[in-house]
């Protein structure tokens, strides 16, 4: 989009999009704003927008009511575990499906992606009672072996899509000047593999970090992250609707976060291979 | 480049994962399978004796099990329906020049880091409630009764809290898809008279078919397993409207704690998600390939 | 990329702390809780108790049916994550035939078990051995505003009959000012619209099974405890009926939106409290409605109750936690804290002869008549093979009842009339019923 474009039509494409993207986020927005109100403004008819009285207090109350530290730690082991190792075993694997395609290659992979589609409800009891036996029920590795498992063929999938792009003529020409397989992998390939490494590790968090059908049911006390924090605060006696906004805040800021950080590396690698 | 040994080392590397996800399927998916064939209600521990295919054909005539399979079908083709098509047109929306595109992006993709729980709890509360909710304000003002969608229209409901969160996800793949086109090819296109639709329609659709393979694909996965919404929010309800597989087995093993119908159950719906599977690679496989 | 790697030094580093942090110390009791108002109290309380015993507590709250599925699982896998936990009436005698609960029979004397109101003591034996200790109790009671109904001039008696109340909703209704008439639950759930129209269908005279274990939603009475529910809610209701349960319900009342709500005691604390209620002053009580010469007020029991898994390995320890969080003592501690009104109530004979309790909360009279009303033996006038009160006491019970609930849900919105769901309700209760194993013998 090199061309000069008139300022009328930027400013109209300006308006509408924002319009959207407001949209968009306005539930989030108005779940951030009620969690500074007190429960009685959280229901006022009618709804007041910016003009309250701004409290922390939700925050307070949250905090000395949890351990949201505690959550949060177990929220991040969790992700970021489940993912570097879910990573370490796929790359290998991917890379292997990329640059030596077999016969069955496409086959393995499918069957890999239909593994994901085990609904997790139907085989809660034999993983319960496997859990039971091996030690691993309330413990971060137990979750992290979990997650790893699950998300295991979207990380096989996303990397192969990437990897795949990869010209492999550069590999010969590398071969060609007399590179060693090593400095082909560590000079050449790697590199390029980068940008869809991160994104897949960046997409993978996020899918660990939401997950709240195994975190909230192998776990008790002490491996119990941030999807059981919020358990704590949906429905209780009464309408609390400004805890929970606060609540709801806390769980989701710091994935949020991280999430308009790193926007653009996930952006870049997302492409899976659409990139020509 | 295929060497024998390069064959050899490529397996080498391949099986970490394929062992792993065999353990991982074998495993639970065996015990499932067996679980179906027994009498086993958490409720009442004893022996559990082996019954055959009893729990099968429990599940399979259990008067919502259609409407679960129905409404399954129609939550994922809804949701996909309204993620590609909305995503292509934000794609192409913030392909566009404008102020602020950065901004304006964060705001678009923010949906997809809200966990499912919370993004349910809040609509439910904040937004769809017909006594407290904005929604309910909002047609208050305008003069309008208020509309009960969680009770009204509750697949719709869910269709559209779930599209909210996934359409973050099909607009990201989308709109990198269309930043990778060839920006020559349009301009020629332009200078030959082509209107906008017509360089849509001819040049930037087919340029994004793969990547909307992959967010079909992709979504489609977890789309089949939909639970946390419907949860918080219908609870299956009102009667079944809004049930699904997956909250059909949920009841069978968490409500009425029976293993043996909800190993059946989940059995079924494994076969189901395969076909749809199958279906779906068989439709659209094609793209990937190119 | 380097985002990315930062991220994960920082993840290592802080997991090695969090690792360290939470190196194993005295006794360590893992409770688990419902995160209702009076438990969260108990949360905030028990830094007392683990003050005076050195013992350490580490709490998992949950929402209530995310609760009840995850002790459940644990509980019948033997999976040992918990030494005390929080349930209904309804789970403690069916987990105790299990063997699933310690036998609570060596209580310290101080504990007065004898204090225990005895409708809920029984409720909680099996064979006359305790294996509970109730937290808090309710029964289920009219709610209602005086002003409305004042300004209408009707006139609620003390023990209503169900066309008193719909007299009443009717007078006190007024739409165009938000005002309605009568607030009930209907969202799907056995402990939600099942626990309300179960009692209701009690004090209609109606039964869920006759001595056979056949169905019996094809009975007159049934069909009247429906019909009047569906026109009462349907006339003189709020909107989205169909999706309000005790919270929801709640906070209509609270912001002064219905003129009647028919509910658990415990509610009465809530909507009488100034700070989250608009109509706390003008609130009055009444004995739960029955329908004309039936003599029965809906038989609604429930508590919450803190029992210990048999396969605890802390019995003693644990033992001791919940006989101080259910004791007198307690009591004492939450009214020196924060007032008498905000005592958890229904457990014991002692709260109710307090003088400093009957007058801090109006409704403690009409909540200890209800509860002592109730016959958990024979929870209709006519003969049935169960027992129980605003649910069947039967493990099957949470399947069957939400099933109905469903039904009678989709009926208050409208999505069928009432015989269909009567039907489908008869259909589906019987296929699970004959299943279970209950007709054969």
């Amino acid at each position: 989009m090199a061309r000069a474009v008139p300022n009328s039509v930027k400013a109209r494409n300006t308006a509408i999009a924002w319009i959207i993207a407001i949209l968009i986020f306005f539930p989030i927005l108005w779940t951030i704003l009620t969690s500074f109100k007190t429960e009685g403004a959280a229901i006022a008819d009618p709804p007041v927008f910016l003009f309250f009285d701004w409290t922390m207090e939700n925050y307070t109350t949250v905090q000395e009511r949890s351990d949201y530290f505690g959550h949060f730690m177990n929220s991040v082991i969790i992700s970021v575990g489940s993912t570097v190792l879910g990573l370490a075993i796929a790359i290998p694997a991917a890379w292997a499906m990329a640059f030596v395609p077999g016969r069955q290659t496409k086959n393995v992979l499918m069957w890999m992606l239909s593994t994901k589609m085990l609904p997790p409800v139907g085989v809660l009891v034999p993983i319960y009672l496997i859990f039971r036996d091996w030690g691993l029920l309330d413990t971060r590795v137990g979750l992290v072996i979990v997650l790893t498992l699950i998300n295991l063929p979207i990380i096989v999938w996303m990397l192969y899509t990437y990897f795949r792009e990869i010209p492999s003529d550069i590999l010969e020409a590398a071969r060609m000047d007399g590179a060693t397989l090593q400095s082909e992998v560590i000079h050449v390939l790697l590199p390029m593999a980068v940008p869809g490494i991160a994104s897949t590790l960046l997409l993978n968090i996020i899918l660990a970090w939401n997950e709240a059908f195994w975190t909230l049911n192998l776990v008790a006390a002490n491996a119990a992250p941030l999807t059981a924090f919020i358990a704590s605060y949906s429905s209780p006696e009464g309408l609390f609707y400004a805890k929970l906004s606060a609540a709801s805040t806390m769980a989701i800021a710091p994935i949020l976060i991280m999430g308009w950080f790193s926007q653009k590396q996930l952006v870049r690698g997302l492409t899976f291979g659409a990139v020509k | 480049m295929a060497t024998q040994h390069s064959r050899a080392a490529a397996r080498f590397m391949i099986a970490p994962s394929v062992v792993l996800l065999l353990a991982w399927m074998l495993i639970p998916l065996g015990m499932t399978i067996w679980f179906s064939l027994l009498r086993y209600n958490l409720l009442m521990p004893g022996d559990n004796p082996f019954v055959g295919f009893e729990n099968y054909s429990y599940f399979l005539t259990d008067p919502a099990f259609q409407t679960a399979i129905v409404n399954t079908l129609l939550l994922v083709g809804g949701i996909l329906l309204i993620t590609v098509c909305g995503g292509i047109g934000l794609a192409v929306l913030l392909d566009q020049p404008m102020w602020g595109t950065g901004i304006v992006r964060i705001m678009v993709i923010s949906p997809f880091f809200v966990m499912p729980t919370v993004s349910a709890l809040v609509w439910k509360n904040m937004f769809m409630n017909p006594v407290n909710g904005l929604f309910a304000y909002v047609a208050g003002v305008l003069g309008l009764p208020a509309f009960d969608f969680l009770t009204a229209a509750p697949l719709a409901s869910i269709i559209g809290i779930v599209s909210w969160q996934w359409l973050p996800f099909a607009t990201l793949i989308l709109l990198t898809a269309m930043q990778s086109l060839d920006s020559e090819q349009l301009e020629a296109a332009e200078i030959d008279g082509a209107s906008a639709w017509s360089r849509f329609y001819y040049i930037k659709l087919p340029h994004l078919a793969r990547a909307i393979t992959v967010v079909v694909l992709i979504q489609t996965i977890f789309l089949l397993s939909i639970f946390a919404e419907i949860y918080v929010t219908t609870a299956g309800g009102p009667g079944n409207a809004s049930i699904n597989l997956t909250y059909l087995v949920f009841q069978e093993s968490l409500q009425r704690y029976d293993v043996g119908t909800a190993s059946a159950g989940g059995v079924v719906a494994i076969i189901l998600a395969n076909i749809v599977a199958i279906f779906l690679m068989r439709m659209i496989g094609k793209n990937l390939d190119a | 990329m380097t985002t990315t790697r930062a991220l994960l030094g920082s993840a290592a580093g802080l997991g090695l702390a969090a690792g360290l942090a939470t190196a194993a110390t005295a006794a360590e009791l893992t409770v688990a809780t419902v995160n209702n108002g009076d438990m969260i109290r108990m949360q905030e309380l028990s830094s007392r108790w683990e003050e005076e015993t050195g013992n350490t507590i580490n709490w998992v709250v949950l929402e209530e049916n995310t609760l009840r599925q995850r002790v459940t699982q644990d509980i019948a896998t033997g999976g040992g994550q918990f030494d005390v936990l929080t349930i209904g009436n309804y789970e403690v005698p069916i987990w105790a035939e299990q063997d699933w609960l310690a036998p609570l029979d060596n209580l310290p004397d101080d504990y007065n078990v004898d204090d225990i109101l005895p409708s809920i003591r029984e409720a909680l034996s099996v064979d006359g051995t305790l294996y509970a200790l109730p937290f808090y109790g309710e029964s289920a009671m009219v709610m209602y505003r005086s002003d409305l109904a004042e300004e209408a001039g009707v006139e609620i008696p003390d023990s209503p009959t169900w066309s008193e109340i719909r007299t009443a909703a009717e007078a006190m209704t007024d739409t165009e000012s938000g005002t309605y008439g009568i607030c009930l639950r209907g969202k799907p759930g056995w402990g939600e619209n099942m626990a309300f129209l179960t009692a209701m269908a009690n004090s209609y005279g109606a039964r869920w099974f006759d001595t056979d274990w056949q169905a019996q939603f094809d009975s007159e009475e049934w069909q009247a405890t429906l019909t009047d529910y569906l026109e009462m809610m349907n006339e003189y209701g709020p909107p989205g009926a169909a999706a309000n349960g005790f919270n929801e319900n709640l906070s209509l009342f609270q912001q002064g939106k219905c003129g009647i709500w028919i509910d658990a005691t415990v509610a009465a604390s809530f909507v009488t409290d100034p700070e989250d209620s608009q109509v706390a002053d003008g609130v009055e009580f009444a004995q739960f409605p029955n329908r004309e010469g039936v003599d029965n007020h809906g038989n609604w029991l429930w508590s919450w109750n803190l029992a210990i898994p048999a396969s605890s390995e802390q019995v003693d320890v644990a033992t001791d936690f919940i006989t101080w969080a259910t004791s007198q003592e307690y009591t004492q501690m939450v009214a020196e804290d924060e007032g008498w009104r905000a005592a958890p109530p229904g457990t014991r004979t002692s709260l109710y002869e307090n003088s400093d309790y009957q007058e801090a909360a109006p409704f403690a009279e009409m909540t200890l008549q209800s509860m002592n009303a109730v016959d958990t033996q024979s929870p209709s006038v006519q003969e049935t093979p169960y027992t129980g009160a605003q649910f069947v006491a039967i493990p099957e019970f949470q399947g069957i009842g939400t099933a109905v609930g469903q039904q009678f849900s989709a009926a208050l919105a409208g999505q069928v009339d009432a015989s269909q769901a009567l039907d489908n309700a008869q259909r589906s209760t019987q296929r699970e019923i004959d299943r279970a194993g209950y007709t054969s013998n």
